[in-house]
């Protein structure tokens, strides 16, 4: 399928299968991304789009199949993936006992480190002028996630993997995120998140995890016909 | 995508002081907000031993025997107490995932929380212990001895009651579980400290006890932050 001289994808996935509790959420996916790319993954509930989106973080290790990064197994490259990499997941990972910038001054220390002045203008960015010292536990659900969102302002991060980004944002600040997506994937960089909602962005690769679900032959396989009774 | 673009990505490497330093600071921040419920350890620890003189005997003979042990007892409770805590917050808001993304050796990490853990818990109640000795007529020479045997076992139950708490951080009701687990560990650690107290009081050398339990602290600091980081990644994994 790839062209001898086509560049390395910079993601890619390979017959990629995950089971939770004795269920296959999906198997046999397959999908590369390149430099550029904005991926929408998309299923119904439950469907293993947080699942996927952990194993491509390398939070969770419970896959068959492979994952490459820039063509070598991204367990080999963990470390210079993780340069790479900004993850916001559905929790915030806001620490509400702190303001905005006090949490933003711990993950950018965290991960690359940048100075007051970015991070302020990165707060209004996201229209939390005003709140930068504001105790988060003050915030709404609403602003907590612009706080967090406010890292996509600051990070050097090539891969961002979103877990419903647009979870509590109004249509404005919704419209500014999907502004700054295609920005980042124009500038050379990869955007995955899983959303329901249609995103107005030109371009997105779509990938239904309802196309990957297996049917009763995978368990079959897999238990050798001996669950067949209890199953 | 032209080369300039690509300059853009090309992310320095993180600097590892800068990262450790930012959690540092956060946690010591965060200590510092919730300095109500960081005091809950010392509150129990000065409550209990306050009591006992008014329920055992408030004569000095019987104080004074009991006193070491007790002092160690009430200690390793109070410590046991505030574990819960260690990992909890950070895993309810997500902030632990961020930890466990970060470029940085998740050993170091967990050695660093736990260092604010022994700052904000074990470290006061070594500096308080010789106080509260004194309210249990603890025999003078016992003093030294018992603020340095606590300050050094102090290390050793934070560091290996953060691997019961990274254990347990994923289970809702993991108190009683957190407990079971670490107690039978904490035993050694009882025993030798409360035994440096006994033996200075009584004149014995207490070198050979002291450095046991320096030991003890030596090989927790480099194998329960292992342990402790390996269960964290089970621990968000599930």
């Amino acid at each position: 399928m790839t062209h001898p001289n086509a560049p390395t994808p910079l993601l890619e996935l390979r017959a990629l299968s995950c089971e939770r509790d004795e269920r296959c959420l999906f198997a046999g996916l397959h999908m590369t991304v390149e430099a550029g790319d904005i991926v929408q993954i998309a299923g119904a509930n439950g469907s293993g789009k947080t699942s996927l989106i952990r194993l491509l973080t390398g939070l969770s290790q419970d896959y068959q199949g492979d994952i490459l990064w820039q063509g070598e197994l991204l367990s080999h490259r963990r470390l210079d993936y993780l340069n790479h990499l900004l993850y916001l997941g559905h929790l915030p990972g806001v620490k509400k006992a702190l303001s905005p910038r006090e949490n933003l001054a711990w993950f950018g220390g965290m991960s690359h480190g940048h100075p007051q002045i970015k991070v302020d203008q990165a707060l209004s960015q996201v229209g939390l002028k005003g709140f930068e010292d504001v105790p988060c536990y003050s915030l709404s659900a609403g602003q907590l996630r612009r706080v967090a969102l406010a890292r996509l302002y600051l990070t050097p991060a090539r891969i961002w993997i979103l877990d419903e980004p647009f979870t509590a944002i109004d249509k404005q600040g919704a419209e500014r995120l999907e502004a700054l997506l295609s920005e980042h994937a124009a500038g050379g960089g990869v955007v995955i998140l899983t959303t329901h909602q249609a995103l107005n962005i030109t371009g997105v690769k779509q990938i239904n995890l309802s196309d990957f679900q297996v049917d009763e032959s995978y368990y079959q396989a897999r238990d050798g016909f001996i669950g067949e009774g209890s199953l | 995508m032209n080369a300039a673009q690509k300059n853009t990505f090309d992310a320095p490497s993180p600097s590892l002081s800068a990262g450790l330093g930012a959690l540092l600071r956060r946690d010591l921040l965060l200590a510092y907000r919730h300095r109500g419920e960081i005091a809950n350890p010392l509150v129990f620890f000065l409550m209990v031993i306050t009591m006992i003189p008014l329920g055992i005997s408030p004569e000095s003979a019987v104080l004074g025997s009991l006193a070491p042990g007790m002092l160690w007892v009430v200690a390793l409770l109070a410590t046991l107490l505030s574990l819960d805590s260690l990992f909890r917050s950070d895993y309810d808001d997500g902030s632990l995932e961020q930890i466990l993304i970060s470029p940085h050796p998740l050993y170091l990490i967990v050695l660093v929380k736990v260092f604010v853990h022994w700052l904000v818990t074990g470290l006061p109640l070594a500096l308080l212990s010789p106080v509260l000795g004194v309210m249990l007529y603890l025999p003078e020479a016992g003093y030294l001895p018992l603020f340095l045997s606590l300050l050094m076992g102090t290390g050793v139950l934070s560091l290996v009651g953060a691997i019961g708490a990274a254990l347990t951080v994923a289970l809702r009701k993991g108190g009683l579980l957190l407990s079971l687990i670490i107690m039978p560990l904490y035993v050694p650690v009882l025993i030798f400290g409360a035994s440096v107290v006994r033996s200075a009081i009584e004149g014995f050398p207490i070198a050979g006890e002291l450095a046991v339990l320096g030991a003890f602290l030596a090989m927790a600091v480099v194998l329960a932050p292992m342990a402790a980081a390996g269960a964290l990644r089970i621990s968000v994994n599930g």
